[in-house]
């Protein structure tokens, strides 16, 4: 039978956002009501999981602490067994805004076809956003080297606020990288030609808790990407058509 | 190699190869690991006795004392042993991780389908409506 209808999940990363959690959820109910709410809850050892399963999300309770990466990428594997069409990725600290979803949504059918669709804080001046300078200095050399090797302009390749269709969610849910993996995510869907695009939103700062990179490990964040994306440049991988589906280079076994 | 050095050497290098055995025997150990261990040990102690092939090594690298040219190659097999582990450490993260995931997106499917499965106990009983049909056994 085929289905005359797609579905939608909105996938909130979350470890110890118990400041922040319900809103969000209650945000996204409110904001984009289409779309099925799934919290991931990264090992917390606060409330997280119960204030977000009582806002009405369901709850992914992951056993332990996997990091950003793993806890996304737990969303992709829900969404995937679960037949969603579209997953879009919002933080669980509050700072992106679901009523910017539309957004994401209308730039992935507007028949350019993007596999990923990322909201960005740098391409309008509009929504100006005002993160630490050595962070945003950060943000901008990974957007220039992005954006030399993939071809194509790219602002704001740390934002997490992304919608993904279903080929980006078969390939992020069999390999999605760890620690911090929104840049490698850019270049993995540039190396199994996929398409990507980015549209203006805007952002709040932080409205409580801790971010997961706190200064101190912003030097090592920086290295770390830098790392990757450099080896990630010298990995030998498939050259797919296309169009096609996306293969999967790194399997589970060693 | 000084004769006292040697003997240090040799019976050094014997302990482990038989404790690694030992191991092995008690099942401790899987053999995918133990092989490692197994290789070091015999190597070490192959050079150790064979003192001629040991001086023979260490003229032609250019190492003064045979003695030397013993604590360089097994420093040589320490590093290949963590780097060994350090890939098995990898492997496992990246299991467990594989796991932990599929853990909670099956635990998440438990509950939904508990809560579907009390609603619909707590549903009042429809007079017209033919019971649920019930798995046998159940």
């Amino acid at each position: 039978m085929m289905k005359t209808y797609e579905t939608a999940l909105a996938v909130v990363p979350a470890y110890n956002e118990s400041a922040n959690v319900a809103d969000v959820v209650m945000d996204l109910h409110a904001s984009a009501p289409d779309f099925d709410v799934l919290v991931v809850d990264d090992g917390s050892t606060d409330s997280t999981a119960d204030l977000a399963e009582s806002a009405g999300a369901r709850v992914l309770r992951l056993p332990f602490n996997l990091g950003i990466g793993g806890a996304v990428q737990a969303g992709f594997v829900y969404a995937l067994e679960n037949g969603y069409d579209y997953l879009v990725q919002v933080d669980g600290d509050g700072q992106h805004l679901g009523g910017e979803i539309p957004r994401l949504m209308a730039a992935m059918r507007d028949g350019a076809e993007p596999d990923m669709v990322c909201g960005s804080r740098f391409i309008s001046k509009e929504f100006e956003y005002l993160a630490p300078i050595s962070r945003r200095t950060g943000i901008h050399l990974f957007a220039f080297l992005l954006s030399r090797i993939v071809g194509q302009r790219v602002t704001d390749p740390t934002s997490g606020f992304r919608l993904y269709n279903r080929r980006a969610i078969r390939l992020f849910a069999n390999d999605y990288p760890h620690d911090y993996p929104e840049v490698e995510a850019v270049l993995m869907v540039h190396h199994h030609r996929l398409r990507m695009r980015e549209v203006p939103v805007q952002m709040l700062n932080r409205t409580g808790g801790v971010s997961s990179i706190n200064s101190g490990k912003s030097l090592y964040y920086m290295i770390k990407v830098l790392l990757a994306i450099f080896v990630g440049l010298a990995r030998r991988r498939p050259v797919p058509v296309p169009g096609q589906e996306a293969p999967v280079t790194a399997g589970h076994s060693i | 190699m000084e004769a006292k050095l040697q003997v240090l050497a040799i019976v050094s290098s014997a302990a482990l190869l038989l404790f690694v055995l030992e191991l092995v025997r008690q099942r401790r150990f899987l053999e995918r690991y133990a092989l490692l261990w197994l290789a070091s040990a015999l190597v070490l102690l192959g050079l150790a006795s064979w003192s001629g092939l040991l001086r023979w090594i260490s003229t032609t690298v250019g190492i003064a004392t045979p003695s030397n040219a013993l604590f360089v190659i097994a420093f040589g097999f320490v590093l290949v042993l963590l780097l060994h582990f350090s890939l098995a450490v990898s492997r496992l993260a990246d299991q467990s991780k594989v796991l932990a995931q599929r853990l909670a997106v099956m635990e998440e499917r438990l509950r939904h389908q508990e809560q579907q499965h009390e609603e619909r106990e707590q549903e009042p009983e429809d007079a017209d409506r033919p019971p649920l049909s019930r798995l046998p056994g159940s």
